[in-house]
Parts: C-alpha cells; sequence; structure tokens
C-alpha cells in the first residue's frame, strides 16, 4: 500500500528518516568498513593504517585459540540452538493445551530473559562449582562417587555454557512459538478433527509444518544470540580454563582490547559478520520479498 | 486445542501438570539457589549444599554486594555501578524509542522509493555482530572526546538500539489501516498532527513492548560497557562481573549471589510488573525475527 | 462549467499496468454520481484521484472550475467516506465529526454548533460520548458521513461505504444516503461494485471496465439502452440472456448459432441496423421481457427460484439456458415443457465482436 502522494511538505516524511538513515548508514556501515580496513591494517596495539594485506586473515588461519573458538562456536551454537529451540516449542506445545496457571507458567519459563547473561553465569557458575555446587549437592544425597567437574574440564565446560544458554533462552523461544501457535486458525484444527487425527497427529502434520515461518524467523533470533555470545563466556569461564572455552566473540575483545592487536581483531570481528550475514542476510532478502 | 476433550482429571492431565510442573522447578532453581546462597553466611555455604534452607534472614552478603563488595581495586560495592547504569539506561531508551517510533511511522505510513530498501539497510542493525563495530567506534567516541565518560556509553546504546526500535514500530505501524491516515489528510491534518494526535495514541501495546525490550536490553548489556566505559562510568553488568571475579580474596559466594540479584533486580521487577504486555505485544506480532 | 471535471485522465504504474486509459466525466452542481464496476476496473483509483490521494499520469482534475490535479487533499475542499469508515479509534464520535473542523482552524463554538447540526441530523445525538469500538456497523457509517458532512465540502466521495453491511442495513443505510443528497445538495461521486446501489441512488452511472468508461448515462438510459454487452450484462439481476446468433449474408433472418432451425424474431429497426454481409451477434433478452405463453420456444424448466413477490426460472431450450421473471409464483414444476415468448422491440443486439450495441 503506497502512501498518499500528495501532501503539502511532500518532503518531510523523507526529511524525518534521513537522519536516522545517515546515523546507520554511518554507524553500521561505515564502521564495518572501517573495521574491514583494521584488519587489512599493521594495525596492533594503536591503529596503524598502513597497509597489510591478508596477514592477519593468516595468521587467524594458524592461530590455535582461534580454532578452538570457532570449533567451541560450533558445539556451543549447535548444542543452543538445538536445545533452546527443542525446549522452547516443547514448552510451547504443553502451554497450548490450555492449561489454568498459564500466564504463571509462563512468566516462570520467561524469566530469565529478563536477567543478564552476566547475573546468569555468575549463578550457574556457582551452580556448576566444583567443590560447593551440583557435585556436593548430589554427593551429600548419597551418590559420593559422583564427580561433575565439567566447568574446569577443558573439554567440557564449553557445555557447561550450553546449558546455561539453554537455560536462560528456552522461555524466549517459547513465547515466539506460542505466539504462531496462536496465530493458527481454529477452523483447520476442527475440520483435522472432524477428520478423525488424533491430537499428537494434528500436531505432527498440521500445526508443526504451519509454524514453518515462526520457525525461522525463531532460528534467525536464536543463531543472533549464540553467535553473539559473549558476556555469557565471561561471566561463566572467561574463556577458560585457558582458552578452552573460548568463542570468536571472547577471542575478538582479548585480541582487540587487551593484548593489543587490533588487526587481527578486527580480523576474527569481520569472520564473524561474515557467518551471520551468510545467514541473515538471505533469510532477511526473502522475508522482505515476500512482504511484498 | 484440546478444547473438545472433557476437562476431567485424566491421567493424560496428569502427566502434563507434572512436566509443567518439572520444568518450572527447572527454570525457579537457580532462582532460588540465588536467594538462599545470598541469605547464608560463608559457613552455611561452605556446611551445607546449594539446595539447603538458609538458617534464618541473614541480610550480610546483601549490605556487602551493595556497599562495600570489591570490584577490582576499589571495593565500594554495587552501588556506583547501580547509580551509573541508571543515568545511562533511562535517557537512552528513552531518545531510542522516540526515534524509532518516528522512523516507523514514516517507514510504514509515508513509503517512498527507496523506503523498503532503507529499511533493509537499517535492520541489518539488528542483525549483526556488534563485535564488528567495537573498534571503530571508541576511535570515534576518542574523538569525540567522549571515549571513557557515561555519554559516550548513551550515545552507542541510542545509535545501536535504533534499528531494533525502528523496526517494532514499524511492523506494528504497518499493522494500522492506511485509511485512517488518508481521512486525516482529507481533514486537513499535517504529518506531525497525524502522528501526534492519531498515530501515538493508538501505539500503547508496541510503546509498552519497547520500551521493555529496550530497557533490558541496555541494563544488561555488557559489551558495550565493558568496551566503552572509562573508570567512573561503568554500568552494573560490569560491576557485577568484576565482583564475581576478583582472585584477591577469598570468595565469597554468598556475596556474588546477593550482586548478581541486585543486579537484576530492575529489569526482573519491569518483567513482572510488565511481562504480560510484553507477551501481549510479541504475540501482535511486534517481535516477528 | 460543471462541478467536478475529469479530463482525459490516465493513470500508469511501473511503466506498463494501465490502470485508468483515458477518463472524461463532467458532473453537475448537486449531481450525484456513481461509478460502478467489477474490481479491477478502476473506480477506486480514479477515486483516489478526485480526492487528492493519488495524482493522475496525465490529465486534469477540475474541481469548480478550479485546477486541482496536483494539489493536496486538504486544499481541495473535499470530504470522504471510506469502505472502512476510517474512524479514529482513539477519539469519541464528537471528537471524530470535528477533528476536521479542528484542522482547519475553526474555533471551538462554531464547531460545537456545527456537529450538533450534524448529529441531530443523523441521529448521532445519544453516541457523541461514545468510541467507534463501541458502536454499531451502521452507527459508524453515520459517524463517518457525520464527519465529511460537519465540513460542507463541494464535493462528497463515497468509497464502496455500504460493502460492509449486511443486507438488510444495506438497504436502509442506502436511503438514509439518499435522503441526505435531497437535503444537502451537494455535488457526490459514489463508487460501487453494487449495481443495485448504482441504480438506486444516481442521477447518473458511469459504468468502467479495466480502466475505461464504457457507458455514462442515465439510470434508465443504462438499463433500457445498454452501450456495450458488458454494460447490458452488469445491470439488472438476473442478468440479461445472451444468445450467440448469426445472420449469413443472404440471410433475411437471424437465427441462433447453435440451432439454425430457431429464427430470432427483428424490428424492421434493428434489421436495418445490422451491416451488410455476414454478421455474428449477440441477441440479449432481459428476464423479465420474456414471458411464458401458450406457444412460442419450447424448452423445459429447470431450475425454479421463488423470490416472495416474483419468481426466477431457468428453461432449457433450444437456443440455450434461458432466465425468466414472472411476477407472483409459479404454478409449474421443474422438468415440466413451457414455451416462450417475447416482443422483439425488447431485444437488445450486439455485435458478436466489438460487443457494441448494433441496436
Amino acid at each position: 500500500m503506497s502512501a498518499p502522494s500528495t501532501l503539502r511538505t511532500p518532503w518531510l516524511p523523507k526529511l524525518v528518516i534521513a537522519p536516522s538513515f545517515i546515523l546507520a548508514f554511518l554507524f553500521i556501515y561505515g564502521l564495518i568498513a572501517w573495521n574491514g580496513y583494521l584488519s587489512v591494517s599493521a594495525s596492533r596495539l594503536l591503529p596503524n593504517y598502513e597497509f597489510a594485506g591478508f596477514d592477519h586473515y593468516a595468521s587467524l588461519l594458524d592461530n590455535d585459540r582461534f580454532r578452538v573458538a570457532m570449533i567451541n562456536m560450533g558445539i556451543f551454537g549447535g548444542l543452543f540452538i538445538a536445545g533452546s529451540m527443542a525446549l522452547g516449542l516443547l514448552l510451547a506445545i504443553l502451554l497450548d493445551q490450555k492449561v489454568r496457571a498459564e500466564g504463571v507458567l509462563r512468566t516462570v519459563y520467561l524469566y530469565p530473559m529478563a536477567i543478564s547473561f552476566i547475573v546468569t553465569g555468575t549463578a550457574w557458575k556457582w551452580i556448576l562449582n566444583p567443590g560447593l555446587g551440583l557435585e556436593h549437592l548430589v554427593q551429600q544425597l548419597g551418590f559420593t562417587d559422583f564427580t561433575f567437574d565439567w566447568l574446569v574440564n577443558p573439554d567440557k565446560a564449553i557445555y557447561c555454557i550450553a546449558i546455561a544458554g539453554v537455560w536462560q533462552s528456552a522461555g524466549f523461544v517459547m513465547a515466539l512459538f506460542l505466539a504462531g501457535l496462536r496465530g493458527i486458525d481454529d477452523s483447520i484444527i476442527k475440520a483435522a478433527q472432524v477428520d478423525g487425527a488424533s491430537l499428537p497427529r494434528i500436531y505432527w502434520r498440521i500445526i508443526i509444518p504451519t509454524l514453518r515461518p515462526v520457525f525461522f524467523s525463531t532460528l534467525m533470533v536464536v543463531s543472533h544470540l549464540a553467535i553473539k555470545s559473549f558476556d555469557l563466556v565471561m561471566a561463566l569461564t572467561a574463556g577458560g580454563p585457558g582458552y578452552a572455552t573460548d568463542l570468536p566473540a571472547t577471542f575478538m575483545y582479548a585480541m582487540a582490547f587487551s593484548r593489543g592487536q587490533i588487526g587481527l581483531g578486527a580480523a576474527s570481528a569481520t569472520v564473524m559478520l561474515a557467518t551471520v550475514a551468510a545467514i541473515v542476510v538471505p533469510y532477511l532478502y526473502s522475508e522482505l520479498r515476500a512482504k511484498k | 486445542m484440546s478444547s473438545t476433550q472433557p476437562r476431567s482429571f485424566t491421567f493424560q492431565r496428569l502427566l502434563l501438570w507434572t512436566v509443567l510442573a518439572l520444568f518450572a522447578v527447572y527454570f525457579l532453581t537457580p532462582l532460588y539457589v540465588m536467594l538462599s546462597t545470598s541469605l547464608k553466611d560463608m559457613d552455611q555455604v561452605r556446611g551445607g549444599n546449594l539446595l539447603a534452607l538458609p538458617h534464618g534472614l541473614n541480610f550480610e552478603a546483601w549490605a556487602k554486594a551493595w556497599g562495600t563488595a570489591c570490584t577490582g581495586i576499589e571495593c565500594n560495592g554495587l552501588k556506583p555501578f547501580f547509580m551509573n547504569s541508571l543515568m545511562m539506561v533511562l535517557p537512552a531508551v528513552a531518545v531510542s524509542t522516540a526515534i524509532g517510533a518516528v522512523n516507523g511511522y514514516v517507514l510504514a505510513k509515508w513509503t517512498f522509493r527507496g523506503s523498503e530498501t532503507m529499511f533493509a539497510f537499517l535492520l541489518f542493525g539488528v542483525f549483526m555482530p556488534l563485535q564488528v563495530v567495537l573498534l571503530p567506534m571508541s576511535q570515534v567516541l576518542g574523538w569525540m572526546g567522549l571515549a571513557s565518560s557515561i555519554w559516550g556509553l548513551m550515545l552507542v546504546h541510542i545509535v545501536c538500539g535504533i534499528p531494533s526500535t525502528t523496526l517494532f514500530f514499524r511492523n506494528y505501524y504497518v499493522g494500522l489501516p492506511q485509511e485512517l491516515v488518508k481521512a486525516a489528510m482529507l481533514d486537513g491534518a499535517s504529518f506531525w498532527q497525524i502522528f501526534f494526535r492519531i498515530v501515538l495514541p493508538l501505539s500503547t501495546p508496541i510503546l509498552v513492548v519497547t520500551l521493555i525490550w529496550q530497557f533490558t536490553n541496555v541494563w544488561n548489556d555488557f559489551l558495550f560497557g565493558v568496551v566503552f566505559s572509562g573508570a567512573d562510568s561503568k554500568p552494573i553488568t560490569v560491576g557485577l562481573n568484576n565482583l564475581a571475579n576478583t582472585s584477591s580474596t577469598v570468595k565469597e559466594y554468598n556475596v556474588d549471589m546477593a550482586a548478581a540479584l541486585i543486579a537484576a533486580l530492575p529489569t526482573l521487577f519491569v518483567y513482572v510488573v510488565a511481562g504480560k504486555y510484553f507477551v501481549r505485544g510479541l504475540t501482535a506480532g511486534a517481535v516477528k525475527g | 462549467m460543471g462541478a467536478l471535471s475529469i479530463r482525459q485522465v490516465k493513470k500508469t504504474y511501473q511503466g506498463n499496468v494501465n490502470i485508468l486509459k483515458g477518463i472524461d466525466i463532467e458532473v453537475e452542481a448537486g449531481e450525484f454520481l456513481i461509478l460502478v464496476g467489477p474490481s479491477g476496473c478502476g473506480k477506486s483509483t480514479l477515486l483516489s484521484m478526485i480526492a487528492g490521494l493519488d495524482t493522475p499520469t496525465s490529465g486534469q482534475i477540475h474541481i469548480a472550475d478550479r485546477d486541482v490535479t496536483y494539489a493536496p487533499s486538504k486544499d481541495r475542499d473535499i470530504a470522504m467516506v471510506f469502505q472502512s469508515y476510517a474512524l479514529y479509534p482513539n477519539m469519541n464520535v464528537k471528537q471524530n465529526i470535528a477533528f476536521g473542523l479542528e484542522m482547519r482552524k475553526v474555533p471551538k463554538g462554531e464547531r460545537e454548533e456545527i456537529v450538533a447540526r450534524v448529529a441531530k441530523m443523523l441521529q448521532l445525538e445519544h453516541l457523541l460520548d461514545r468510541k467507534p469500538g463501541q458502536l454499531s456497523g451502521g452507527q459508524r457509517q453515520r459517524v463517518a458521513m457525520g464527519r465529511a458532512l460537519a465540513r460542507d465540502p463541494k464535493l462528497f466521495l463515497f468509497d464502496e461505504p455500504l460493502s460492509n453491511l449486511d443486507a438488510k442495513l444495506r438497504v436502509e443505510m442506502r436511503a438514509e444516503i439518499k435522503l441526505l443528497h435531497q437535503r444537502t445538495k451537494t455535488t457526490t461521486v459514489y463508487v460501487t461494485h453494487d449495481q443495485v446501489e448504482a441504480m438506486t441512488l444516481g442521477d447518473r452511472i458511469a459504468v468502467m471496465k479495466e480502466g475505461q468508461v464504457q457507458q455514462l448515462g442515465t439510470p434508465e438510459d443504462i438499463y433500457a439502452r445498454p452501450a456495450t454487452r458488458f454494460v447490458a450484462e452488469f445491470i439488472g439481476s438476473p442478468a440479461m440472456n445472451m444468445i450467440e446468433a448469426q445472420r449469413t449474408a443472404d440471410g433475411q433472418s437471424v437465427h441462433a448459432a447453435n440451432a439454425s432451425g430457431i429464427d430470432l424474431p427483428l424490428t424492421e429497426t434493428q434489421r436495418n441496423a445490422l451491416p451488410k454481409g455476414h454478421v455474428e451477434l449477440t441477441y440479449g433478452l432481459r428476464p423479465e421481457d420474456v414471458s411464458l405463453a401458450d406457444n412460442g420456444l419450447p424448452g423445459v424448466l429447470t431450475i425454479i427460484e421463488p423470490t416472495g413477490p416474483e419468481t426466477y426460472a431457468t428453461v432449457d431450450t433450444g437456443v440455450g439456458k434461458l432466465t425468466i421473471r414472472i411476477p407472483g409464483a409459479l404454478r409449474r414444476s421443474v422438468g415440466e415443457t413451457v414455451h416462450l415468448q417475447w416482443d422483439a422491440q425488447k431485444a437488445h443486439l450486439f455485435d458478436a465482436g466489438t460487443e457494441m450495441r448494433l441496436a
């Protein structure tokens, strides 16, 4: 629906949106370009605008820490996304069953989204504390051989981050799916019931396929959260032990702001951008096309 | 969905309730742990276990977290950080929401050639990883003289909030009938009159959603806080992280938990009070990926 | 000069899509003009241009001798009632009606007077404090009209205002609109896709199809002498019966295309109106012009639809299925054989290719 094209001051809408657009352009694309330039410059502790080619990118490939970060991204990302989506969908379906305490339960499932990842990280760091946390609790319950030192175990620590992350985000996924479920036309369900379909079958064959658009937009949001994960890692493990739970986000921060390797940091940021863009841009493109 | 089944106490309902309750426990346990730990003294913490109830309500840890805990070199508790966050968040939320509303109004009701493309460009700002603007942004703030001040942090949050707020308002305003704008134009209203007299009064649901969303995101942000703030302008998330990770003294987990709760209280409060409006707004399609 | 002048207005979108292909209409002061046609014919687009919500690609629009083709809506002194009424949901009825006056800086005292007068005229006095969400469809419609009336404009525009009402309400509101026009005598342009509204409300009707005006005339003209096959089929319900026919080059009579043995009667005038040589034409008969008789075209009754005051019957004949209208009830049953007769003078002849009226 196009706007009424006659206005006494037809330039006004454009003027009003111009500042934001210019700001956005400068601060998003301008800075991205600048970051790109930094990544091919010889910057170390301070920006140095001498062109250095793709040295930093090359060294990223060799960098063991970055390699670990990328692998962790895959593990954590996969677990976090799969876990949040599955749990969120399950909760949404359960809550959709006309439960009387729905409001209360929804509040309970969703509240973790309201708190900072730092708070979550701090809390779960305590819960997963090898000496006094979960391990201690289970031992006190009688299972004296129980060990749960994943948090300080270089191979297992990344799973702890996934656990905390899913705890935080599943409720939000649930809210999005619930909204999608509620948006489904009742008459389709009734028609299926008249046709004799059982409830699980209705869910599997009709409702879940109808949720495809919601599924994809939720997937976008959750993937985005996964790639951005910085706060959670900093609070839970600070990238440790050593750099076993490093993620690209923490790697970038470490390089750029504590290790005096601005160029390298900028390069890692560009890699993160490329990863996000590869997923988001096609999705945005198809969405905006469809909305026409 | 199961509206045709009688609401009797069937086995299925029992199973449903059990599963829902178990999940509720799963989600509430960390909160309980935080609360109970914060009310113990360190002997109780070491003596008991995660789930043990505190022996009475001991608020010492809270007082310490607020006023005297160490966050690095200084030991003034979380109070200064709390104040920093407060001073920074409220204007940032207000300004980014206001700008988002006007932008959404233009993009939804006054489309022109290229406006959809503009929106698409703006939209990318919602999804991009912030790491990619960190370095250049600190340079820019440096030039503007805002490098380690609270104003710089506020500016960053405003600028980075605009894409999201614009998205929310634009999606909402697209749902308002275009005929309202046409009728108002025929009645002789100007661009701004239509906004303030008709569109804005109809914006309450999305205003609530946007304000809650922005407040939560800006208050809970850590990345910008840790990169762009100076010694005096660190927000509470940074303070909390420093407090919980100081390796100097003996670990006081009860203080850590109290501090975490203090940091979480404002957003939790907003959530409990206004949360249902937020969900209502989500249901109305405010956030569509 | 008329109150509204539309001259050679054309509208093209995206280079290729011709929404309006050249519209010329002159509307007299005080006249009630109807724009009627199927979806996509361009009537709403044309109305938008008259309203100032859209501009033509070429052509001009004059309101009361002023060229307003590119003037913004608020400078055109017009008021519009939208299909969805477009009442401001956050304001009550009183504020809705007064809004346009407020925008034009009419002083408060005068505003109150005007609102009171309009509310009285439309029986809205007891609803002034309610918000649109608390009103019924018919009440909202009246508020929308009240908002337009309050402005006392030179031109009223209606965009399918009755489409969202149920059948009974539609009939009531139609009468109210007609009464209102008789009282205020404001020039009105009314868009609808309903041909009954067109016939009952209009002083003149412009029947549109695919961006062009097929015929502009009074309801009687359009009904009795439709200029094209489209107009003939569009106006009148049940639709005119159309029989594909031909007259061979050397033949005297016209016979149905699918039944060469059956002659279709013609008057002398009609015969003379046919061009020379082989002619393919369409022979049109309005259902009320065909009656049951003892002899004539034989056929079998297949569907009988009693409506109360009359009955529609479909008869399967040698030339095809014909629908007829019979006053009162029909004391026959489905399957019976009947005979149909009609006066040749009542037939409408259209060229099969161009679809223009021949006679």
